[in-house]
């Protein structure tokens, strides 16, 4: 245990003085970060055609992203649950929710830029994956936590076996499908703000132009825009919640 | 097999094995055809909750025949399997609601068998279906209960739910899985009591498994009792003598 320990903090040690982590590095750093918080202020719109194009590009990102998005992983969750499903169905769709789950969407952007070229339309698949993956998984947890005997009542009817899924699967996990649901289209908001800077559409094209003209100032501009679309969306995943009389809040139990 | 008399359910040879070589049904034969009551009772870990899931084929027999209206069940494949199931209601010991759905959507399960699914999702029910549950809940003693959720209920609410669902189905055969074992004594004796009446009602021969030797007595035309596996008594109430229940249980002491 000891040995561990020590070997640990030695690592730490290591790594720190090959990456430069020290105290006179941050020092110089905070110089430039001074400069740099400097001219960011005050604000500035300097070219609001492509801002307001940027942010409603990921918006339409977002929106189209999470229906197709969730969409998809509603299937994908309930084929990749082994509790219903025999293993050569499930373990199929849990290898897909692996593979959608195991790059950050920068990389998945850039794989879609390559594949089928720059704009809006690598955003969008970049984060239909991303939430193929979210949703998948954990609504196949969801899935596979259910309680199999009100599930046993209905196939003991006679149902075919989609009526089975929707009177003895999907009551008990409808709910958290909608937390699970709900969450992601935050996620891929923030998300399709990202995807711009590799070329992937959306308001980051304009963020990553205007760092590389040293427009900090317009930066700043960007990013007061950004957070406020992050908030009302927000606000509106909470209204959806509530619409749906989804409380996130209390236990499923 | 191929018997002169027609029973509705005709069991031959049933077995199964949930590990090889240790069998916990052996070579069960049993023919149910009399309306009312049929109780099987027996020490538990015996192989009654078994024997009935062996019937609709929620646990899948290992070896035998299990005939019920012309076909053997057990050679069934999954579709024909399904069809048949829409002709044996079953009760279960934990009633198996779908507890985040209303009272009249679990009715309504019951004939998700003769609904198409896209049907079904939509909730579009033939009217019949509908008017046949609120006369189910009315024989049930549960009279405006249809919009409450089936989790607000009491156990022996819920089982009255449990079986008007079943009843639902217009089956020819009622199976129930200890139907009382979760309910108190009062309870108890009035689920027996709904399940009598249900089974006079309309005709429909209804097997219950139990471990309340008393509640079998007292509502039961008929009893089977196992052991081990196997039937070792299949009569009348009124054989169950003490050599017959320590047959069927062992021991004496209980008997006291």
């Amino acid at each position: 245990m000891t040995v561990a320990w020590l070997a640990l903090v030695a690592y730490m040690i290591f790594a720190g003085l090959r990456l430069d982590f020290t105290w006179d590095r941050f020092i110089i750093g905070l110089d430039n970060a001074e400069r740099f918080l400097g001219r960011m202020f005050p604000p500035a719109i300097l070219q609001p055609d492509s801002m307001a194009k940027g942010l409603l590009e990921s918006l339409e990102i977002a929106i189209l992203a999470s229906f197709f998005g969730v969409l998809l992983s509603l299937p994908l969750g309930v084929l990749a649950a082994r509790n219903l499903m025999p293993a050569w169905v499930s373990w199929p769709a849990r290898t897909t929710i692996a593979l959608c789950r195991s790059f950050h969407p920068v990389i998945v952007a850039i794989l879609f830029v390559k594949a089928v070229g720059f704009g809006a339309i690598a955003g969008i698949l970049t984060l239909i994956v991303a939430s193929m993956g979210f949703i998948g998984k954990l609504f196949a947890e969801a899935i596979e936590e259910i309680s199999l005997k009100q599930v046993e009542a209905v196939r003991a009817s006679g149902a075919p076996f989609m009526s089975v899924l929707t009177y003895g699967v999907f009551p008990q996990v409808f709910s958290r499908f909608v937390g699970f649901a709900t969450y992601q289209i935050d996620s891929n908001l923030r998300n399709s703000t990202m995807v711009g800077i590799v070329g992937a559409g959306g308001i980051g094209a304009t963020l990553f132009a205007a760092f590389q003209r040293f427009d900090y100032n317009f930066v700043c501009a960007i990013l007061i825009a950004i957070i406020l679309m992050i908030m009302i969306g927000e606000s509106l995943a909470r209204w959806v919640r509530r619409i749906l009389g989804v409380d996130v809040s209390k236990s499923d139990a | 097999m191929n018997s002169s008399v027609q029973h509705t359910l005709s069991i031959r040879g049933l077995s199964k094995e949930y590990v090889p070589g240790k069998p916990v049904l052996r070579q069960i034969d049993l023919d149910v055809d009399t309306r009312g009551i049929t109780a099987i009772i027996g020490p538990s870990g015996t192989g009654k909750s078994t024997l009935i899931r062996c019937i609709n084929r929620l646990v899948e027999p290992t070896a035998g025949s299990i005939l019920f209206e012309q076909q053997d069940l057990v050679r069934l494949d999954r579709g024909a399997l399904r069809l048949a199931r829409r002709h044996i209601g079953m009760v279960f010991q934990e009633y198996n609601l779908v507890e985040r759905l209303s009272v009249m959507e679990n009715l309504l399960t019951g004939r998700l068998g003769y609904l198409s699914a896209w049907k079904a999702w939509r909730r579009k029910y033939p009217q019949e279906d509908i008017d046949r549950a609120f006369e189910l809940l009315e024989i049930v003693g549960l009279n405006g209960f249809e919009n409450q959720r089936a989790d607000s209920l009491s156990g022996g609410q819920r089982q009255r739910v449990g079986i008007a669902r079943a009843v639902m189905q217009n089956p020819r055969l009622l199976l129930a899985d200890e139907p009382t074992s979760s309910l108190d004594p009062k309870t108890s004796v009035e689920i027996m009591q709904l399940l009598v009446s249900i089974g006079e009602k309309y005709s429909i021969p209804v097997v219950i498994n139990m471990h309340d030797v008393d509640l079998a007595k007292r509502f039961a035309s008929r009893i089977v009792g196992m052991s081990g596996g196997a039937i070792v008594y299949d009569g009348g109430p009124a054989g169950l003598t003490d050599t017959v229940l320590q047959s069927i249980y062992g021991g004496e002491d209980w008997l006291q």
